[in-house]
């Protein structure tokens, strides 16, 4: 269960990083994930009055608040356009349409999840966080900070040079976690593949041929490692990987650019 | 600490511990419709309408609220009974606890999306279980709606 002494609205984003820095404290996303710890916060701190449950763009990329939910992506016409679909496939899977009503962009790629679809996706794409101390990086520098860190994720960018994307997961059960989690995404310097969910947390492989699914697959399958859990083995996962990420690939190629 | 909401269309305000979940705020108003099941965030029994989209009670902190709009099946019973009676023929009602949950997030499908297929339904009530129907008796009954309005 989760104990709260406090509940605050910060009214500025340097009000909310203040108190995020103490011990004790904790920034709401969705509240989801938070919600099933057992643990006493003294100050929750909600984002709510921030306005960042906006996706934005320009010419060059997509600026997706933090507090933007899950079924905000889904649903976002640009974004769907961009990604040929892969946004609303990554997420439509999490539980239900009330859950990702809640569940934001923020705490899920905040709280670097092994399992995550949604982290998997953005680092294929490329994608950035913005924080509001620690500055602009890529998802996939973000993920190697240490987890002790204490700062407001304040945005989520996504780059416009994405041409083609498709996504695969693989589920014991619908809407159960992911055993395996994959991403493609083209741009002008190739072919990046995210796979996730190993159980551990997704990894990229760059710079990959866009035809010969086949071996493509084989040689991303060879580079990275897996692990067993509860929902599957190591070696089952080795073949999953094999298997979503050339239908990943083949699907990714029946795209038009 | 105080909390303003509009609760069905009327101005509450109530005080709440700040780790007060929604669906408790809501039951000590007077909503018993909002039922506790799971309480993991997975299976919808517990949801209600916040600002229009259909949230999970159980897993919102009632602060969360404040300054909102929120409905229960008790403010959307005219809503509710174009359909239901479709449903309960269909015998989709069994031991009936899963139903508000299942009729609000039914609410906001078809708000959504009038004219839903019967894939759509699937997917959009995913996240809303029942251990007595096997879903087949709800999709019949949400098709049988659709179906009378044609
Ligand atoms: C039952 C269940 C099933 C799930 N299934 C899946 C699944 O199949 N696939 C999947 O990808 N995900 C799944 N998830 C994870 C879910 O999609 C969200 O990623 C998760 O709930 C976190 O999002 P949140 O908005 O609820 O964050 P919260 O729970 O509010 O926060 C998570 C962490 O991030 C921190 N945080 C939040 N926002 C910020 C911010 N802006 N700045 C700094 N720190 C922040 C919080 O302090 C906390 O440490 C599941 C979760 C649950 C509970
Ligand atoms: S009681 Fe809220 S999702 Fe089950």
């Amino acid at each position: 269960m989760l104990r709260i002494k406090e509940y605050i609205r910060p009214q500025s984003l340097e009000e909310a990083y203040q108190l995020c820095q103490k011990k004790g404290n904790v920034v709401l996303g969705g509240m989801l994930w938070l919600k099933m710890q057992n643990r006493s916060v003294n100050t929750a701190i909600d984002l709510q009055d921030l306005g960042l449950d906006k996706i934005e763009e320009n010419d060059e990329e997509y600026r997706i608040g933090a507090m933007v939910t899950l079924r905000q992506l889904e649903q976002h016409a640009g974004l769907e356009r961009l990604t040929h679909g892969a946004m609303a496939e990554a997420v439509r899977h999490i539980v239900g349409v009330q859950f990702r009503n809640l569940a934001t962009i923020g705490g899920s790629i905040y709280g670097r999840f092994g399992f995550s679809d949604v982290l998997t996706l953005f680092m294929a794409m490329g994608a950035k966080v913005e924080l509001y101390n620690g500055g602009v990086m890529s998802v996939e520098a973000f993920t190697h900070l240490p987890r002790e860190i204490r700062d407001i994720l304040v945005a989520v960018i996504v780059p416009k040079d994405v041409k083609r994307a498709a996504y695969q997961s693989q589920r014991n059960a619908s809407t159960d976690f992911p055993v395996l989690t994959c991403a493609v995404c083209e741009t002008d310097e190739g072919v990046t593949c995210a796979v996730g969910a190993r159980p551990a947390l997704a990894v990229c492989v760059k710079g990959l041929p866009a035809d010969a699914p086949e071996e493509t697959a084989e040689t991303v399958t060879e580079q990275l490692q897996f692990g067993s859990s509860l929902r599957a083995g190591e070696e089952y996962r080795r073949r999953i990987c094999r298997v979503l990420v050339r239908r990943a690939l083949e699907a990714m190629n029946a795209q038009e650019v | 600490m105080e909390i303003k909401l509009n609760l069905n269309g009327r101005a509450v305000t109530a005080s709440a511990a700040p780790d007060t979940m929604l669906i408790d705020f809501l039951r000590e108003q007077g909503c018993l419709s909002v039922k506790r099941g799971y309480e993991t965030s997975n299976c919808g029994l517990c949801t209600v309408m916040m600002d229009g989209k259909p949230i999970l009670s159980c897993s919102t902190l009632a602060a969360r609220a404040d300054g909102h709009e929120v409905y229960t099946l008790e403010g959307l019973q005219a809503e509710a009974e174009e359909f239901a009676s479709f449903v309960a023929n269909q015998g989709a009602d069994q031991c009936g606890f899963c139903n508000p949950g299942f009729v609000m997030n039914t609410i906001a499908l078809l708000r959504e999306n009038p004219d839903p297929t019967d894939d759509e339904i699937r997917a959009f009530l995913s996240g809303n279980l029942c251990r007595c129907s096997g879903y087949e008796s709800q999709l019949r009954g949400i098709r049988a709606y659709l179906d009378s309005r044609k």
